[in-house]
């Protein structure tokens, strides 16, 4: 066990754990979003970060990825850490307008303004999707492209993956992206969105049909075959 | 040719590197030294060196000269050059056609050929050997002077200016311990740029129990505008690697990687020849001179990400993964390479640790200032005299550098700011000329000592621009993990672009800041906790300049094309036409000896017609006859 300061507070934590870890034990709250029990810390979406240290050494560190240490000194929610989570929750708003969980976060820490001009990308790379994809499923079928402002996220060589079995856990654990479900128009409908799921299509030719096609959507595959 | 033998004994390297200086000191063929770095071959010196070997083979005396060629000398402005011993006359801007003449004239009958002298920008003054060019004169070139001295393609070279005698002092007779303790003596930092110690990080990583440790030499400079590691590496590959091999013997590491960009094809090559020169000779591999080191060395090239030059993101992409920085710490000294402990340390620093151990921890530490000890070398770089890689003290004021090594700005143009440490490095104003260069100055205000970049920029540089170039770069090298390095850098180029098309908002500097205030706080690693230095320096030493593209759509340097506009004035102008050839786009109008003028609808504001207004060269004239007139609304 090691002892260290979290906000004025002595606490104790077990070897190896994070500081989030240690946090939530004791009941404090920290915003995560790329965050999630199960998969790797990552450490990507930043509105983890809390103050460590003391001034003028102090500095901000995710607290999904630090690793507390004896007689580390630790600060949730000062001045500096809120103005660095407002930041970055209207930097992924700005990307991701219509998450209604990153909405949730705007109203939850007093962004009520959009200075940047929006970009409908509906995605803002924090990774769950691609983690959840290979930690738990065990499939890998996609990744990252690319680096800094043209990062995407695809399949390798951006065609059918063919690890992929359409499971959708990538959708489940996902806050932003238009493919997650957001229940049926009105009550009436039948919703049917996530039919239509592409590039995922299971299989391809031949007699076997995929239940996309059963369900008279996608036919991709079948198209190309009649060609 | 029959392979050398390999070396079992440390005797036999002494004995080997004995022998080479002996060859080297009996050898009285004069000696001509052709500087063939990438820079010196980019301006020609291999022809140089066909002429020279041509003309010699004429005048019947190549086997009578000794023809080196070596890495870069430092002077990129004066390539490529020669340097003629005994003697060591210092000849500048060679061209194939001189070899002729200096074959007959200097190398027969022993005169110096003035037309090639250099000339001081400043005095007007030529000087005839290395030492009393004023480039050379204030430097203190403990690290780079050797590349001058030897081919870097040939082992015995290095042998012969006793390189390795180190390796074989260290391995005889310094116990791991005491040659950490002398690099801990010595004060040496880290080079690339945070400047950690060095002696520190080799004690902890000593200290750790897994094994195999490994040691990495970051090759991977990106800083657009610096090459200190490549010269140094192109130029002197066995001085790095014996320090490598010291850092290895010390913290007791068996596996070094020498981490590389492939855009470095000619320092890849270097050292791929001096580590199999190595291998052939028996100084790598297990048992090494009998003394129970084992030690290999292996490359690893990296395809020329910027983030590749942090340490975690390093370790990632030498392990095959994607070059993305982690969560430090645990630091790579207690766990890096394949879980491993690992030290990585920067050419610069690996090919300054044989010196120390070599002359002494102390004599070393009687270098430079308080806190940074020894040399440094910078590329300078930009608006300056004396294009080059200069090594100076610590503590060498910026001025000193700028002016009195540098020779000043040319086209007698005014001093604006210098931006030192490369892309994620800040600009100095005038204002900060006599700052000491240190690691704790630089930060202080407000900018890193980076690995060495220093851009020099006159008074016709706008920093928005130079921002806006700078967080392009950025955004490009960012890996992407973090939100606030991947949008954060997009988001303050989106603005910066924005402010200079003269599309600024009042609020747009107080978003700057606040935005990188937050990329600075919230980043993971070194390049998103620095990426916003371009914008807060700038903002903090040039803010009006800013405000004055938002609020009066004002462009003061006349650089930002929004927002100038290009005209003639007409008491000025002699009607010579040269604008009017220059123009690509046929815009402007006029005949001989009537006054010109540009149609300001077709122009494309390329600037070809105030570069070519020059008429008699007169620089003051150029600035009267076309002006840049502001705030074209």
């Amino acid at each position: 066990m090691i002892t260290f300061k979290l906000n004025g507070l002595e606490v104790q934590a077990e070897q190896g754990s994070t500081i989030l870890d240690a946090a939530k034990f004791y009941g404090l709250e920290i915003p995560t979003l790329c965050y999630m029990e199960g998969l790797d810390p990552w450490g990507g979406c930043r509105l983890c970060v809390v103050e460590i240290g003391e001034s003028p050494k102090a500095k901000l560190v995710s607290s999904c990825t630090y690793r507390a240490e004896e007689g580390l000194v630790v600060h949730t929610d000062t001045k500096r850490v809120l103005a660095a989570r407002r930041m970055m929750i209207e930097l992924m708003l700005s990307t991701a307008p219509m998450s209604k969980e990153i909405q949730d976060l705007a109203s939850k820490f007093g962004v009520t303004r959009q200075r940047f001009t929006p970009r409908n990308e509906e995605c803002v790379y924090c990774g769950l999707c691609i983690r959840m994809c290979d930690q738990q499923m065990d499939a890998r079928a996609i990744g990252f492209q690319n680096r800094g402002y043209r990062r995407k996220i695809s399949t390798p060589f951006d065609i059918k993956s063919e690890v992929c079995r359409l499971c959708g856990a990538c959708m489940y654990v996902c806050p932003a992206c238009a493919a997650r479900c957001g229940g049926p128009n009105a009550d009436t409908d039948i919703c049917n969105a996530c039919l239509q799921v592409e590039p995922t299509c299971l299989e391809t030719y031949g007699e076997l049909t995929c239940w996309m096609y059963d369900a008279g959507r996608c036919g991709t595959c079948v198209q190309e075959t009649k060609k | 040719m029959k392979a050398p033998a390999k070396l079992k004994t440390l005797k036999d390297l002494e004995q080997t590197i004995a022998a080479q200086k002996r060859q080297r000191a009996t050898d009285e063929r004069p000696v001509v030294t052709v500087s063939a770095g990438t820079c010196g071959r980019a301006r020609g010196s291999l022809k140089v060196l066909d002429a020279l070997n041509a003309s010699l083979r004429k005048a019947k005396l190549d086997k009578k000269v000794n023809i080196r060629v070596t890495g870069c000398h430092g002077f990129c402005e004066a390539e490529p050059n020669l340097i003629i011993h005994p003697g060591g006359l210092f000849y500048q801007k060679v061209d194939p056609k001189h070899a002729e003449g200096i074959v007959v004239e200097t190398i027969k009958n022993k005169k110096t050929i003035k037309s090639l002298l250099y000339k001081d920008p400043i005095t007007g003054k030529s000087a005839a050997k290395e030492k009393t060019i004023s480039f050379y004169k204030k430097q203190k070139r403990i690290v780079l002077g050797d590349n001058a001295l030897i081919d870097p393609t040939r082992i015995d070279d290095y042998l012969a200016i006793g390189g390795y005698g180190t390796l074989a002092k260290v391995l005889s007779k310094m116990p791991p311990d005491k040659v950490i303790a002398e690099v801990k003596t010595s004060g040496l930092r880290g080079r690339g740029g945070a400047g950690f110690p060095t002696g520190l990080k080799w004690e902890l990583a000593r200290k750790q129990k897994a094994e195999p440790k490994s040691i990495i030499c970051n090759a991977d400079e990106g800083d657009p505008g610096a090459y200190m590691d490549r010269s140094l590496l192109e130029g002197n590959p066995h001085r790095v690697l014996e320090g490598m091999m010291i850092g290895a013997f010390a913290i007791g590491a068996s596996e070094g990687v020498v981490f590389v960009r492939d855009e470095y094809p000619l320092a890849v090559k270097h050292v791929t020849m001096a580590i199999e020169a190595l291998r052939e000779r028996g100084l790598l591999g297990k048992n090494i001179l009998g003394t129970g080191f084992d030690f290999d060395l292996q490359i690893a090239k990296g395809a020329g990400a910027f983030v590749c030059g942090e340490e975690t993101a390093m370790i990632a992409s030498i392990e095959g993964y994607v070059g993305e920085p982690r969560q430090r710490p645990p630091y790579p000294a207690e766990k890096g390479l394949n879980g491993k402990p690992t030290v990585i340390n920067n050419v610069e620093t690996w090919g300054t640790v044989p010196l120390i151990l070599a002359k002494g921890g102390a004599w070393f530490a009687k270098i430079g200032t308080e806190s940074s000890k020894g040399t440094k070398i910078f590329a300078l770089v930009g608006k300056i005299n004396n294009t080059g890689l200069v090594e100076v003290p610590m503590g060498t004021t910026l001025r000193e550098v700028i002016y009195e090594i540098g020779g000043g700005i040319p086209g007698g143009k005014k001093f604006k700011a210098v931006q030192t440490g490369g892309p994620s490095g800040g600009c100095l104003p005038t204002s900060k000329l006599d700052l000491p260069i240190d690691y704790e100055s630089l930060t202080a205000a407000g900018s890193i000592m980076g690995s060495g970049g220093m851009i020099v920029m006159d008074d016709k540089t706008c920093m928005v621009d130079l921002a806006k170039y700078f967080l392009n770069f950025l955004r490009d090298e960012s890996c992407g993990k973090c939100i606030s390095c991947r949008e954060g850098t997009q988001r303050m180029y989106e603005i910066v672009t924005r402010i200079a098309e003269g599309k600024g908002k009042p609020d747009d500097i107080e978003l700057l800041e606040e935005l990188a205030q937050a990329c600075k706080d919230a980043s993971m690693c070194g390049l998103g906790q620095t990426a916003a230095n371009p914008v807060l320096s700038t903002l903090r030493y040039f803010r009006k300049e800013f405000e004055a593209h938002i609020k009066e759509k004002r462009c003061p340097a006349g650089v930002c094309k929004s927002l100038i506009r290009y005209a003639v004035l007409p008491d000025k102008c002699t009607g010579c036409l040269s604008c009017k050839k220059a123009c690509p786009n046929d815009c402007i109008h006029g005949t001989l000896r009537e006054v010109h003028l540009i149609d300001q609808e077709k122009c494309i504001k390329c600037g070809a017609c105030y570069e070519a207004c020059r008429f008699e060269a007169v620089e003051t004239q150029r600035d009267e006859a076309i002006v840049i007139m502001e705030g074209a609304r």
